[in-house]
C-alpha cells in the first residue's frame, strides 16, 4: 500500500503519581493506511482506548498526559499542531464514535442540531443545505424517517438508531479517518451486527480509514483488514487480519484467542432419563410502571407463559437480547421477585406456593451466581463472613461454618487464607470466584447463574466457565445459565431455551438448536453473532 | 398529538395531584388546632379572649365541636375548601381578607428575592466554574461559603447600620415613604427604593446556595461522555460550555429553586419583621405576639398553597427545558 | 480510620472549621467557669461599649455580651446536634423502609415526605413551637419535624440503589430476614452519606433556632445567640455590638460546622476531589 494517513511512532501516555502503572501506553508504534479497518484489540487496562483517544488529544483527565513519541497524520505532527488547528481536525478530518450513544449525546438537544453543529463550525454552508446533507445521511445510514429522526431527541431513538446517528456524525464531513472505540459493545447481537455491517459498507463507500478498538475477537473477525494486539500498554503483535486470527506469533495473542468460546457446541455429555428436578410451567411477571397518582400505567409483560424443565445434572442455557425477560426468569426462580402467576415445582412442591416467611428451606436449595463482581459481594465484610452468613443463618454453627468456608475456598480455587479479606483486594475473577464459594456453601441442588461471566475479560471468562463446570461436576448439580452469548452457551450448555419479549420462541437440545434451528428469530440470533465464520484455531497450550 | 395538547394535559394532571397535597394540608392544620390545651373554639377566636362568647357559641356550631372528631374534620374542611379561614378579632377582620391585603408585598419581595438569587447564583456559579481554582473561584466559593453560614436576620440588621443608619442610602423598614403619597413612576421608584435590602438580604442565603450548586453541577456535566462528543466535533471551550453544558448543569438549579419556595416564605417572616415589610410574614410576626393562633394558620395555610402553585409553575417551565419529561 | 484522618487533613479549610468548631465546644463546656454567674444577671451599666470594662461590652439592660454568647454556645450546639439525631432517627426509619419495600409503601411514604417538603418549613417550626409553647423540647421537636425529610429522601434513594445491588439479592437467596439485611447489610453501606448530611444538617439546626429564637420563640430560660439579637435590635442605631457580636458567634459556628461537613464528604469521596 501507499503511504499511511496516520502514523504513531513510540506513543507514550502517562498516569498521575500514585497509580498503579506509571504509564498506561508505553512506546506503542502504528500506522493506519487510508480505506482499511485496524482493529485495535486489547483487555481491560491495556490502554487500548488512551492510545485511540491520544491521536485527537482527547485525554479522560489532565493527569492522564502524552508524555513521549509523535502522532504525524499527513504532514503534521498532532502532538504539537495549535489548539485550533486540532479543533478544525476534529470532526471534519478525524472524528469518533463511542461505546455508549445514550451518554455520548447531549440529552437537551435534538439529534439533527447536534449533528448540524458539525457542519456549523467546519464549513459555511447555509441551514438549509445542511439540512439536506444530514437527512441525506440520516438515509445512508438506514434510519427510518430521516425528517422525524432530525427532530427527536436521543431518548426517544432506540440504542441501535442512536448509534447510527453518531455515525451519521462521525461521517458527515468525509473524514480521512474515523475512531471508532467500541462502538458495538452496548449494544445487543442482531444490533451490532447490523452496526457493523453498515460501518463496513460505508467505510469502503467513503474510502475512510477506521481504527477500531475493541475486546471482542469476534468482532475483529468479522471486520477487520489488520489487527493490532495490545496488552498493559504495550503493542504486543500487529498483523494482517487472517495471519492474526488464525496463525497468531505471540504467546499472549494465541492465549487469548485460544480463550474465545467457539460456536461448535461441545459434546454431548450422556444425558437423558436423569428425574426432573426443576419444573416451571405457565409462569408470568408483568411490570406496571407508574405510581399511586399515574392513573394510565403501562404495562410490560415481562415473563409470558414460560415452561420449562431442568433435570438433575443438566446444564439448561437461557438465551436472548436485552429486554427479553431471562433475568426477570432467574429472579422469578429465585424468588428474588415475585411471580403474577404459574408454578415451579421443586422435586414435585410448587414453591410459589410456599409463602414467603417460610421459603428458607427451599432457598438453600436453589442458589445464585451473580453477574457483576463489584457489586454481589458486600464491601464491608470479609471474604470469610460473606461465606459463612448463609451457613449460619440456616443453623450452622459458627466454628464449622468457617471451617467449610476454608474449603470452599479450596474447592474454588483460591487460598483459604483470603477469608481473612475484603472484597476490594480482589481481581474481577478472584471476586466471581469468591461469589461461587459463597454459592455452593449452602449445599444447593440448583445453581442459577445470571450472566456469570459477561463483566469479565475473555481470558479470566474462560477460566470461571471452566471451575463452573468442574463443580458442576463434581457435585452433579443442576445448572440454569442466564447468558446473551451464544458462544458461551454453545460450550456450557446441555439444552437451551431462546427468549424474546418474555417468551420462550425455542427450546431443545444444544446441538440440535445451533445446527437446525426452528425458530426464526433463533436463526436470526445465530447468524448475528460476530464472527461466526471464524474457528478459532485450536493451538497448542 | 401535538404537543401543546400533550403539554395541557400534563399540566392538568399535575393539577389533579395538587388537590390531594391541599387536602393534606387542610388536615395537618386541623391536627395543629388539637393540639393545644383547651377548646378549639379559643384557638379559633384568637386566644386571647376578645371573642363574645355569642361568636364562641356560633363558633362551636359552626365547626360541630361538640361532634366526634372527624366530624369536626369534615366541618373543618368544609369550611377552609370555601376560603372560610375564621375572623381575627384582634385585627377586626375576617383573616382571609387580612392575608389578600398583604399578599402582594410578600409577592413582590419573593419574586424580586428568586429572580436576585437565581440570576446572580447562577452566573457566580458560572464564572467559578470557568475559572476552576483561579482566585476568582477562590473568591466566589468564599464569599457563597459565608453566605451560606450567615443568618438573615443578623445580615439584614447589618445592612441597615450600614447602608442606612451610616450611610444613608436606604430607608431602614417599610414599604413606601409615609405620608409621601407619590404616584405613578415615582411610587414604583420608591417602592423599588425600599425593595433593595429586604431583597439582598433575603436572597444571600438561596444566592449561595445556587452559586455552589451551579459551580458544583458545571464540573458534574463537564466531566460527562457527551461534553467528550461536543470536544471530537471540534466545537472551541466556549461553545461546549455555553451550548451544551450549561443548560444541563441549570436542570437541578432550577429544581432546587423549586424545592427552596417554601423556605423562602419562612425566611420572610423573618426579613419582614426585620425591615417592616408589610407583607404575610410581618403578618405571621404580629399574629405570634398576639397568640393569635387562628390567623397563623391562615397564613400557614395560604403560603402552602403558594407553594404548591408555584411548584407547579416550576414543573411546567421545567417541561420545556428537559425534553425527557414525559408528558403523557 | 488512619487513612480517612489523613485525608481530611490534607483539605485546609476543613481543618480550619474543625478547629474553630473546638474552640466554640471548649467555650460552651467552659462557660460556667469563664462566667459562674446567671447570663441574665446585670453586671453593669446598659450599653458599654466593647473593651471599657466588658469585652464585648453590654446590652440594653446591662447584661455581659461575652457571658451570654459563652452560655450560648451551649444550648445552641445542644439544640443543633439533638434536633439533628431526632431528624435522622425519623428520616432513616421513613427512607429505609421506603427504599427497601417499595411498592405502595414507598409511595405513601414519599407523598407524606413531599407534603413535608412543601409546606413552608420555617413557618411550620413557628407554628409548633407557639402552639407547643416555646422550650428546649419544643425547638427541638420543631426543628426535627421539618428537618427528616431530606434524610428520608437521602436514604431512601442509598436504599433504592443498594437494594438492587446483587450482594444484597444474595442474602435475600439465602434466606436472611428483612431487618437483617436492612441494618446489617444495607445502612453500614450508606453510612457515609448519612454522616455528612447529619453534619450540615446540625449547622442548619442551629440556624433555624436561631431565627426562632430571634422572633422571640426561644426558651425564655436560657440565653441564646438569636435572643440576644433580637433584643438588641431596639437599639441598633446606639449599641451595634450587641447585635453584631452574637450574629458572629452564630456565624462562625455554622461556618465550621459547614467546613467539617464538607471535609468529610471529601474525604469519604476521595475519587470527586481535585476534579
Amino acid at each position: 500500500m501507499g503511504s499511511p494517513i496516520l502514523e504513531i511512532r513510540d506513543l507514550q501516555v502517562s498516569l498521575p503519581a500514585g497509580s498503579d502503572r506509571t504509564h498506561a501506553v508505553e512506546g506503542v508504534s502504528l500506522r493506519l493506511e487510508p480505506n482499511e479497518i485496524l482493529c485495535l484489540v486489547g483487555e481491560s487496562g491495556s490502554g487500548k482506548s488512551l492510545t485511540a483517544r491520544a491521536i485527537v488529544g482527547l485525554m479522560p483527565s489532565p493527569h492522564v498526559r502524552i508524555s513521549g513519541g509523535h502522532i504525524r497524520f499527513g504532514d503534521e505532527d498532532l502532538r504539537s499542531v495549535s489548539a485550533a488547528r486540532m479543533r478544525q481536525i476534529r470532526g471534519s478530518e478525524i472524528s469518533m464514535i463511542f461505546q455508549e450513544p445514550m451518554t455520548a449525546l447531549n440529552p437537551l438537544m435534538t439529534i439533527g442540531n447536534q449533528i448540524d453543529e458539525v457542519i456549523q463550525v467546519h464549513t459555511k454552508l447555509s441551514r438549509k443545505q445542511r439540512v439536506e446533507r444530514i437527512v441525506e445521511l440520516l438515509r445512508d445510514v438506514q434510519l427510518p424517517d430521516p425528517a422525524a429522526i432530525f427532530g427527536a431527541y436521543p431518548h426517544q431513538l432506540s440504542g441501535g438508531q442512536r448509534q447510527r446517528a453518531m455515525i451519521a456524525m462521525a461521517l458527515l464531513l468525509e473524514p480521512k479517518i474515523v475512531i471508532a472505540d467500541e462502538p458495538t459493545t452496548a449494544l445487543d447481537v442482531t444490533t451490532q451486527a447490523q452496526i457493523l455491517s453498515l460501518l463496513k459498507t460505508l467505510q469502503a463507500k467513503h474510502h475512510t480509514g477506521i481504527l477500531f478498538i475493541t475486546h471482542d475477537f469476534g468482532v475483529v473477525a468479522e471486520i477487520a483488514d489488520r489487527i493490532a494486539v495490545m496488552r498493559m500498554g504495550e503493542l504486543v503483535e500487529v498483523g494482517e487480519a487472517a495471519q492474526i486470527l488464525n496463525a497468531p506469533q505471540h504467546p499472549y495473542t494465541q492465549s487469548l484467542i485460544a480463550a474465545v468460546p467457539s460456536l461448535v457446541p461441545r459434546k454431548p455429555r450422556p444425558a437423558g432419563d436423569a428425574p426432573v428436578l426443576l419444573e416451571v410451567q405457565g409462569l408470568n411477571k408483568a411490570y406496571h410502571s407508574g405510581g399511586l397518582f399515574a392513573r394510565k400505567g403501562r404495562n410490560v409483560r415481562a415473563v409470558k407463559d414460560v415452561a420449562l424443565k431442568l433435570r438433575r445434572g443438566e446444564t439448561l442455557g437461557v438465551v436472548g437480547e436485552s429486554g427479553s425477560g431471562k433475568s426477570t426468569m432467574a429472579r422469578l426462580i429465585t424468588r428474588l421477585t415475585e411471580a403474577d402467576g404459574g408454578q415451579i415445582r421443586l422435586d414435585g412442591t410448587d414453591i410459589l406456593a410456599v409463602p414467603r416467611k417460610r421459603m428458607r428451606p427451599y432457598r438453600k436449595r436453589v442458589q445464585m451466581v451473580f453477574q457483576d463482581p463489584y457489586a454481589s459481594l458486600n464491601p464491608r465484610y470479609k471474604v470469610g463472613r460473606l461465606i459463612a452468613e448463609g451457613m449460619i443463618i440456616h443453623g450452622v454453627e459458627r466454628r464449622a461454618a468457617y471451617e467449610r468456608v476454608h474449603e470452599l475456598l479450596e474447592l474454588v480455587g483460591l487460598d483459604a487464607r483470603v477469608a481473612e479479606r475484603y472484597p476490594h483486594e480482589f481481581s474481577g475473577g478472584q471476586r466471581q470466584r469468591i461469589g461461587v464459594a459463597r454459592a455452593l456453601a449452602l449445599d444447593p441442588e440448583i445453581l442459577v447463574a445470571d450472566e456469570p461471566v459477561s463483566a469479565l475479560d475473555v481470558s479470566v471468562q474462560a477460566q470461571v466457565l471452566q471451575l463452573l463446570a468442574d463443580i458442576r461436576d463434581r457435585l452433579n448439580l443442576s445448572m440454569l445459565f442466564i447468558t446473551h452469548d451464544l458462544r458461551v452457551a454453545a460450550q456450557v450448555c446441555d439444552s437451551i431455551a431462546v427468549m424474546r419479549r418474555g417468551e420462550i420462541v425455542e427450546f431443545g437440545p444444544t446441538e440440535q438448536v445451533f445446527a437446525d434451528p426452528r425458530h426464526d428469530y433463533t436463526r436470526e440470533l445465530l447468524d448475528s453473532v460476530p464472527g461466526k465464520g471464524w474457528n478459532a484455531p485450536r493451538l497448542a497450550g | 398529538m401535538s404537543m401543546a395538547a400533550n403539554r395541557l394535559r400534563y399540566v392538568a394532571r399535575r393539577l389533579l395531584q395538587a388537590i390531594p397535597i391541599i387536602l393534606a394540608i387542610i388536615v395537618l392544620n386541623f391536627l395543629l388546632l388539637q393540639l393545644p390545651e383547651g377548646d378549639a373554639a379559643d384557638v379559633l377566636a384568637g386566644e386571647a379572649g376578645s371573642a363574645t362568647p355569642e361568636y364562641m357559641a356560633q363558633l362551636r356550631a359552626k365547626f360541630g365541636l361538640d361532634e366526634p372528631l372527624h366530624i369536626q374534620l369534615l366541618a373543618y374542611v368544609k369550611n377552609i375548601v370555601q376560603l372560610d379561614l375564621g375572623y381575627s378579632f384582634r385585627n377586626n377582620m375576617p383573616v382571609l381578607d387580612l392575608i389578600l391585603d398583604r399578599l402582594m408585598p410578600t409577592l413582590l419581595l419573593m419574586v424580586s428575592t428568586i429572580l436576585l438569587a437565581v440570576g446572580v447564583g447562577v452566573l457566580l456559579g458560572l464564572f467559578a466554574a470557568m475559572g476552576l481554582n483561579s482566585w476568582r473561584d477562590n473568591l466566589i466559593s468564599i464569599f457563597a461559603l459565608v453566605s451560606y453560614a450567615t443568618p438573615l436576620f443578623w445580615v439584614g440588621l447589618m445592612l441597615i447600620v450600614v447602608f442606612s443608619i451610616n450611610l444613608g442610602w436606604f430607608p431602614t423598614s417599610g414599604m413606601e415613604t409615609i405620608g409621601a403619597f407619590y404616584e405613578g413612576w415615582d411610587r414604583v421608584l420608591d417602592i423599588a427604593h425600599h425593595l433593595v435590602l429586604p431583597t439582598i438580604t433575603l436572597s444571600l442565603f438561596y444566592l449561595a446556595l445556587y452559586t455552589r450548586l451551579m459551580r458544583a453541577s458545571m464540573l458534574e456535566q463537564s466531566g460527562m461522555d457527551y461534553v467528550t462528543t461536543a470536544r471530537a466535533k471540534g466545537l472551541t471551550e466556549r461553545r461546549i460550555t455555553f451550548k451544551h453544558i450549561l443548560r444541563n448543569a441549570l436542570l437541578p438549579v432550577l429544581t432546587m429553586a423549586g424545592v427552596q419556595v417554601g423556605s423562602l416564605i419562612g425566611g420572610s417572616v423573618i426579613v419582614e419583621s426585620v425591615f417592616g415589610w408589610p407583607g404575610l410574614g410581618m403578618l405571621a410576626f404580629k399574629a405570634l405576639f398576639a397568640r393569635d393562633l387562628n390567623l397563623l394558620l391562615g397564613i400557614f395555610f395560604l403560603s402552602a398553597c403558594l407553594v404548591v402553585i408555584v411548584n407547579l409553575i416550576v414543573d411546567i417551565v421545567y417541561s420545556f427545558l428537559d425534553p425527557r419529561i414525559e408528558m403523557r | 480510620m488512619k487513612e480517612f484522618w489523613k485525608r481530611f487533613s490534607r483539605n485546609r479549610s476543613a481543618v480550619a472549621g474543625l478547629l474553630i468548631l473546638i474552640a466554640v465546644i471548649l467555650l460552651a463546656i467552659l462557660a460556667p467557669i469563664l462566667y459562674p454567674e446567671d447570663p441574665f444577671s446585670l453586671v453593669g451599666l446598659p450599653m458599654v461599649e466593647p473593651f471599657e470594662g466588658f469585652l464585648l461590652g453590654t446590652d440594653i439592660l446591662g447584661r455581659n455580651v461575652a457571658a451570654g454568647i459563652a452560655h450560648g454556645a451551649k444550648v445552641s450546639l445542644l439544640i443543633g446536634l439533638f434536633a439533628t439525631l431526632v431528624a435522622m432517627l425519623i428520616g432513616i426509619l421513613i427512607g429505609a423502609a421506603a427504599g427497601y419495600y417499595g411498592g405502595w409503601i414507598d409511595d405513601a411514604l414519599m407523598r407524606l415526605t413531599e407534603l413535608f417538603q412543601t409546606i413552608p418549613s420555617f413557618l411550620f417550626a413557628i407554628l409548633l413551637v407557639a402552639i407547643m409553647t416555646p422550650s428546649i423540647e419544643s425547638i427541638v421537636i420543631a426543628i426535627a419535624v421539618v428537618s427528616w425529610p431530606t434524610v428520608a429522601r437521602l436514604v431512601r434513594g442509598e436504599f433504592l440503589a443498594l437494594r438492587k445491588r446483587e450482594f444484597v439479592e444474595a442474602c435475600v437467596g439465602v434466606g436472611m430476614s428483612d431487618w437483617r439485611i436492612i441494618t446489617l447489610q444495607i445502612l453500614p453501606n450508606c453510612l457515609s452519606p448519612i454522616i455528612v448530611t447529619g453534619s450540615l444538617m446540625v449547622a442548619t439546626a442551629i440556624l433555624i433556632e436561631s431565627g426562632l429564637s430571634f422572633l422571640g420563640l426561644g426558651d425564655p430560660n436560657v440565653m441564646s445567640w438569636g435572643f440576644m439579637v433580637g433584643a438588641g435590635r431596639t437599639v441598633l442605631r446606639s449599641a451595634w455590638w450587641v447585635c453584631a457580636f452574637p450574629g458572629i458567634a452564630i456565624l462562625l459556628t455554622v461556618l465550621a460546622i459547614n467546613l467539617v461537613g464538607e471535609g468529610l464528604n471529601d474525604a469519604f469521596n476521595p475519587r470527586l476531589r481535585n476534579r
